[in-house]
């Protein structure tokens, strides 16, 4: 393959070949990598997989020039390198296409992808040949976009594209994406995915990093899994199920990773919405949720299953009949809803959930400060004792109490999130994109805690847009399209045949 | 055998890097001191240090305010502006005289200043937060707003107080001392200590913090962001009251240029003080330690002749630039 892909570049340059041997990481006297041999063929895309804190990142950011490792060597085209930085490793023809958005969002598409090496006529901008420059790499992606559009104007998924973009502008021979898709909808993913193929075609290589196991299927030629910093196999990838990714990643038996829940049976809802309307997000939704019961709401990002929850609870203005208990309530803001026992945990956990540059302590007893005071004065000592029974209970793990939110994993931000809405003692807990960007590990934690609660007799709403894990875990599912509720599925009819039916509207005959 | 180096190496730096944020001013003011001891022989005694304390009285106490506002991530430049405007209706209340008693007068003025600078806060507040109007503009709007009015009330003149009773009575608020120390010092520390307790023992204070940190963050825990923010303005005109209330016995007196340029000295002291402006910390003993750091720069520079005194406000402005870098040296070195 590697040779066939060589013979279509287009000069007479030799195939691109990157190695490491033995190249290990150390951050204040603890390795984070150990000993990685890795090899990257010419022509190949090549996934990196691993739970959080298994090194990938730091691996990727060692072979993008961004970091110097402490032991090791970078072989390129068999010569040794030392990468002196990112601009350097760019020179070399590695790029890396960051997971996050880096564009200027008031800039054009075209001023973006030039950023920092415009073209020039003399002294002056060339912004006829930057326009038509742009245009033309966004089109070899295969997309649309208009040169001369503001950024911010775009899509995520655009703005991505526009990344990409930028980031193929350099003569390249290795391509690395940091989880491009953890914000995509299944189309744009797919038209992602035919991107990185045509890289591929081109004869550069690409180092794929990503937490979805089956579009790693869908792309890879070859799997390397990190594990606590070690490389524990590299696999030709059409030798492994994703069922047997996760296992190298987790070095266990995954199989289990849903709990036993048993539903509900016919009781009375707890919580009843009816005609719900959030302006420009979803309209005359309905629903109703039991007493123990965990129900799924699934559907395309931007379907407005996050924005309906918000104006449930009243931190979007939403108009609507809402019954709890059977009696009608309304929620003019979030305190109101807390008050009446409804938690929303954000999906958007650094943003909307903790405050990364406090500690601990401070975020978890954040929405419950009136209990841990008495008038307005603080108990410190009482928040201490609820910081120690929140990191027993929820398995946060932190090597000590005094951090800052900011500094633990992904996986303890999000107990720690849940810890801190906990404290609310809610009757129902809605909790939107659960498991985003947290290892299997914890998932499975994250799992039966849902189940536990629903068994313990709390309702549970959960939004997701990993279909498994919704039909892991639900007893029902709500599906959302375009800010409507398309339909409901529960027993036999819970898989992903029926979900996407729904949630895409392919076939029938209105398509959103 | 790892686990005690991983769990041990990370903390000791976290807690240095708290540390030196935390301490830094107080080095700074530390290093001054000793620094002015060389300047002048009589820079080191109790009464030129009494007396530096008793001058930087109003900007450490507007400055206290300004650590609300700046922690819950606001701002407000129209405080200079405020104290013109709030002391020259304090004369003009004192002079219009509907009071016998000149005690009973004091007290009533007193009043009056709280009131209107709490009122004055309200506004700035609300502008913000209701009118969503960006901290800087809104209060760079009032800034004018107080001032013109200011000027209106003197008619470009000055605003004296005229009952030689009532000044009488007055007089030792500034002047005078208990314990031999001035009761401008007290009022800085009171004001100090109470502010440190409402904002590092209340849930009021947590709030002002979380706001300052991640507005959305606070507005999901059920916070509400108006609320808090507005009331940071209110303690804000709170405190401008109260730096009034030490000021008007001093000259007795208010022009359209009194407070002039305060916004900027009060600014300086919360950042110099090791107060984030980007919001979500806040250091009420350092502010005040800034305020001092202020104060004692301008009394080296006055004691020692090497540089013009006419320099000051060059050499303040200098000082907020300086502070801001080590700032962000020391947010680096994490």
């Amino acid at each position: 393959m590697s040779t066939a892909a060589a013979a279509q570049r287009p000069s007479g340059d030799p195939a691109p070949f990157m190695a490491s041997e033995g190249l290990s990481m150390a951050f204040g006297g603890i390795e984070v990598l150990k000993n990685i041999d890795l090899n990257i063929r010419a022509g190949e895309v090549h996934a990196i997989i691993g739970e959080n804190g298994a090194g990938k990142s730091t691996l990727m950011k060692i072979l993008s020039g961004h970091l110097r490792p402490t032991r090791g060597t970078i072989r390129i085209d068999g010569e040794p390198i030392a990468l002196s930085g990112p601009v350097d490793a760019e020179h070399r023809g590695i790029v890396l296409v960051h997971q996050e958005i880096l564009l200027a969002p008031d800039l054009t598409v075209a001023q973006n992808i030039y950023l920092g090496r415009e073209l020039k006529k003399g002294f002056v901008l060339n912004d006829r040949a930057m326009n038509e420059g742009a245009a033309k790499a966004v089109r070899n992606l295969g997309a649309d976009v208009d040169p001369v559009q503001t950024v911010g104007r775009l899509s995520i998924a655009r703005r991505q594209l526009v990344q990409i973009a930028r980031a193929l502008l350099v003569p390249h021979r290795i391509v690395i994406f940091d989880e491009p898709t953890a914000s995509l909808t299944p189309v744009e993913t797919d038209a992602l995915l035919k991107v990185i193929d045509d890289i591929r075609r081109s004869g550069a290589a690409v180092l794929y990093i990503s937490h979805r196991l089956p579009e790693v299927k869908q792309i890879a030629d070859r799997v390397t899994v990190l594990r606590d910093g070690r490389l524990i196999a590299t696999r030709d990838a059409a030798e492994l199920e994703p069922i047997d990714m996760a296992r190298l990643m987790v070095g266990r038996d995954v199989s289990k990773l849903y709990p036993d829940h048993v539903p509900p049976g016919d009781t009375a809802p707890i919580l009843e919405v009816e005609n719900f309307d959030v302006p420009g997000y979803a309209s005359n939704a309905s629903f109703a949720l039991k007493k123990g019961e965990i129900l799924g709401f699934a559907g395309l990002v931007g379907a407005g299953r996050t924005e309906l929850m918000e104006g449930v609870v009243g931190l979007r203005t939403g108009r609507g009949k809402i019954r709890l208990n059977g009696k009608p309530v309304t929620f003019g803001n979030v305190r109101n809803s807390m008050a009446a026992g409804i938690v929303y945990l954000s999906e958007d956990r650094k943003g909307k959930g903790l405050l990364l540059q406090q500690d601990l302590r401070t975020n978890l007893t954040l929405a419950s400060l009136n209990k841990f005071a008495s008038g307005m004065v603080i108990d410190s000592a009482r928040e201490k004792t609820a910081l120690d029974n929140a990191i027993g209970e929820f398995d946060i793990r932190t090597r000590n109490k005094d951090l800052l939110a900011g500094q633990l994993s992904g996986g303890n931000q999000q107990k720690l999130l849940i810890a801190k809405m906990m404290l609310l003692k809610p009757g129902i807990v809605i909790i939107d994109e659960p498991t985003r960007g947290i290892d299997i590990g914890t998932k499975e934690q994250i799992y039966k805690f849902i189940a536990d609660l629903a068994a313990s007799g709390k309702s549970v709403i959960v939004i997701s847009s990993e279909m498994p894990e919704l039909i892991g875990i639900c007893d029902r599912i709500v599906v959302m399209r375009s800010g409507a509720i398309v339909g409901e599925v529960s027993g036999e009819h819970m898989n992903e045949n029926e979900i996407v039916v729904l949630a895409t509207g392919v076939t029938t005959s209105e398509v959103a | 055998m790892t686990d005690t180096t991983t769990t041990k190496a990370p903390s000791r730096s976290f807690w240095r890097d708290v540390d030196l944020r935390a301490v830094a001013p107080f080095v700074a003011l530390f290093l001054l001191l000793v620094l002015g001891s060389f300047a002048h022989d009589n820079f080191l005694t109790t009464n030129n240090l009494l007396n530096v304390m008793t001058r930087s009285a109003y900007i450490a106490i507007i400055a206290v305010g300004a650590t609300f506002v700046i922690s819950a991530g606001g701002l407000d430049l129209s405080v200079g502006a405020m104290v013109a405007f709030v002391a020259s209706l304090a004369i003009m209340f004192m002079n219009a005289g509907s009071i016998a008693s000149p005690l009973g007068m004091v007290l009533a003025a007193m009043a009056v200043m709280v009131l209107i600078g709490m009122a004055c806060g309200l506004a700035n507040g609300l502008i913000t937060t209701i009118g969503k109007i960006e901290p800087f503009i809104a209060t760079l709007g009032m800034m004018g707003v107080y001032r013109g009015l200011t000027t209106w009330l003197s008619q470009g003149g000055a605003i004296t107080l005229r009952n030689a009773d009532v000044q009488a009575t007055y007089r030792p608020i500034y002047f005078e001392s208990l314990f031999g120390i001035p009761y401008p010092v007290y009022a800085i520390f009171v004001t100090g200590a109470i502010a440190a307790f409402v904002l590092y023992r209340t849930s009021f204070g947590r709030h002002v913090i979380a706001v300052g940190s991640n507005e959305d963050v606070a507005r999901y825990s059920g916070i509400s962001v108006e609320r808090v923010r507005t009331l940071t303005y209110v303690i804000q005109g709170l405190c401008v009251a109260i730096a009034c209330l030490i000021y008007i016995p001093r000259l007795s007196s208010t022009t359209a240029t009194t407070g002039m340029m305060w916004e900027l000295q009060a600014i300086t002291a919360v950042v110099v003080g090791g107060t984030a402006l980007r919001g979500g910390v806040g250091r009420i003993w350092g502010t005040i330690c800034g305020a001092f750091i202020l104060e004692i720069v301008g009394n080296v520079m006055l004691l020692s002749n090497v540089i013009s005194e006419y320099l000051l406000g060059a050499i303040q402005g200098a000082i907020i630039i300086i502070a801001m870098l080590v700032q962000r040296w020391l947010v680096r070195k994490s």
